[in-house]
């Protein structure tokens, strides 16, 4: 599936939620079953401190896709970056620069990735960004 | 004595809006305080019949802004009880006041090998004006322990006093714990020891009136969107001998007597401290401001604001998991808690759905966070015109987000 088709995908599945307790019971429940990162790979690097909360992302190059991990110590977050994850992991560099991710914001979620929030997320798409664009640099030389 | 509560809250517009389609319930008092009507009108009349430059014109409109604006500062002095209006230095807050002393105070009386000394429990605002003055003038910034339960450890905080002791710079009232210092027993420690004390009132304006002469303290510090008043303005008071020795901090308009290139003047106790155009409306909105505050029985709030923070602990150590983080003896009507297994951010997010809005985070506080080894709490922070009823929809509210979270 296309980033863009991922997305819509999401925002189908959203459409169904009445209120917002059962939105928020969905994000938490995406954010109780999110994998878990591998430790080792919550390194200093890898960290994003926001205010609020703290998010740990980590990318890796496999056939010429990236896969992401990451973690919260705020399930909210957690449940927003799992979304996050479903949308650009497994995709090539290019996919990942070329598409915008409207998502978040059709399925009301927009303040939590408003940089006000300070949880971490709005730094955790620039930096799933970059990652795409050191693997890009890497894998065009 | 009775207290009408809806009349006051019915001076509040914000308290009848919703957020998220429910009435606001709010608990952000810490933060910011709501705004009384008479405050609103006062802003919105300056701007539609009252503006113009203040101290350099000749004309009517000039004058009348000059008058207003040093009203405020006449009732400032009169509500602190401070000996003379001159002791009164409008700045933009409490931020902008501690580095004016930082600034001033420090590069004029602290020196090479010098102490000041702080708590444990200061707001970042009464941490990094400090370290940088003291860095700038290789003096030492001491830290004064407190206990589990968020009080100061006085006896500690005595034993610090050496000569070298330029300053103790101290919150009255902790916005993350809500902690009240025994300030006045710090004040009298520190003279008898020829050292001078700020007082951090950034927390207490909301809650109490204060005497600057009863405390005897030689700086005290505020905002006034704290205490009901507009944004962008606060006090530095400080005692006239200190700020008459006390170099000007910025230079600009209004500050100075003469200016040549070689050589220049400056003028007289405020304006010395006050360069540039200052936030007019917003000092003229103060007289508004005080006028609502002087209507006050502080004696009836006390026992309302006592009466919701007992509420709220007693309703809140019902919740199982929940732990207050702060439970000193002498306590504002302040409330920082965690509740095991849910993060601060995660209940501030749910709790906003239902339209209560709470602090969550470390509140510029980290080094205390640090000390208490958590990454921050939750914060209900209740006011004037809060209510048990409040509390109740908020425990209601907090009970749906740990169901949720857990
Ligand atoms: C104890 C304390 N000191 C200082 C400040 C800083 O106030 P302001 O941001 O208005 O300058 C605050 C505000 O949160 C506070 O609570």
């Amino acid at each position: 599936m296309t980033i863009k088709e991922r997305q819509d995908e999401i925002i189908d599945e959203f459409s169904i939620f009445s209120d917002w307790m059962d939105k928020y019971e969905y994000i938490i429940s995406l954010g109780k079953e999110l994998p878990m990162i591998n430790e080792a790979n919550k390194t200093d690097d890898n960290i994003i401190k926001g205010c609020q909360s703290q998010v740990w992302l980590n990318g890796q190059l496999e056939n010429g896709k990236i896969l992401f991990t990451a973690d919260s110590d705020a399930i909210i977050t957690k449940g927003i970056i799992a979304l996050l994850i479903r949308v650009v992991s497994d995709q090539t560099p290019n996919e990942i620069l070329n598409n915008e991710l409207y998502f978040i914001d059709q399925i009301g979620l927009k303040e939590h990735l408003s940089p006000t929030r300070s949880n971490g997320l709005v730094s955790m798409v620039k930096k799933m960004k970059l990652f795409a664009l050191g693997y890009k640099a890497k894998t065009e030389n | 004595m009775s207290f009408n509560i809806e009349a006051l809250r019915n001076e509040f517009p914000i308290l009848s809006r919703k957020v998220n389609g429910q009435p606001l319930v709010y608990f952000d008092n810490g933060a910011t305080a709501q705004k009384p009507q008479v405050m609103i009108d006062a802003l919105n009349n300056y701007y539609s019949f009252e503006n113009a430059n203040i101290h350099r014109g000749v004309h009517s409109l000039s004058q009348e802004a000059t008058t207003a604006f040093e009203a405020a500062r006449t009732k400032a002095q009169v509500y602190f009880n401070a000996a003379k209006s001159e002791e009164i230095i409008f700045t933009k807050g409490t931020t902008d006041g501690i580095n004016l002393l930082a600034g001033s105070f420090g590069r004029t009386f602290i020196n090479e090998g010098d102490e000041v000394i702080i708590s444990t429990m200061e707001h970042h605002s009464n941490i990094v004006p400090w370290q940088m003055i003291c860095d700038e003038r290789k003096a030492k910034l001491r830290i004064a322990p407190i206990n589990e339960k968020g009080e100061l450890l006085l006896d500690e905080l005595k034993a610090m006093v050496n000569e070298k002791t330029q300053l103790i710079s101290i919150v009255h009232i902790s916005n993350a714990l809500g902690t009240i210092n025994p300030v006045k027993e710090i004040i009298d420690f520190a003279h008898a020891n020829d050292v001078l004390v700020m007082i951090d009132g950034a927390q207490s304006v909301p809650h109490m009136k204060i005497d600057v002469q009863v405390w005897d303290c030689d700086f005290f510090v505020f905002s006034a969107h704290k205490m009901f008043g507009p944004t962008g303005i606060g006090i530095l008071y400080g005692k006239e001998h200190l700020l008459n020795k006390m170099p000007p901090y910025q230079g600009g308009g209004d500050m100075i007597k003469t200016v040549s290139f070689e050589r220049t003047t400056y003028n007289e106790l405020p304006h010395k401290f006050e360069a540039g155009t200052p936030n007019i409306a917003a000092g003229v909105a103060l007289n508004a401001t005080f006028d609502f505050l002087n209507k006050l029985d502080w004696k009836v709030i006390h026992t309302h604001e006592t009466e919701l923070l007992d509420y709220a602990t007693a309703e809140l150590k019902k919740i199982d998991g929940l732990r207050i983080i702060g439970e000193a003896a002498n306590k504002a009507s302040v409330i920082s808690f965690l509740v095991d297994g849910t993060h601060p951010f995660d209940v501030g997010v749910i709790l906003d759905q239902m339209g209560i809005a709470v602090r969550t985070g470390h509140h510029c506080t980290q080094p205390l966070m640090d000390w208490y080894k958590i990454p921050g709490t939750i914060r209900a922070s209740f006011a004037i015109y809060n209510t048990k009823k409040e509390v109740d929809k908020m425990i209601v509210a907090l009970n749906r987000a740990i169901k949720m979270l857990r």
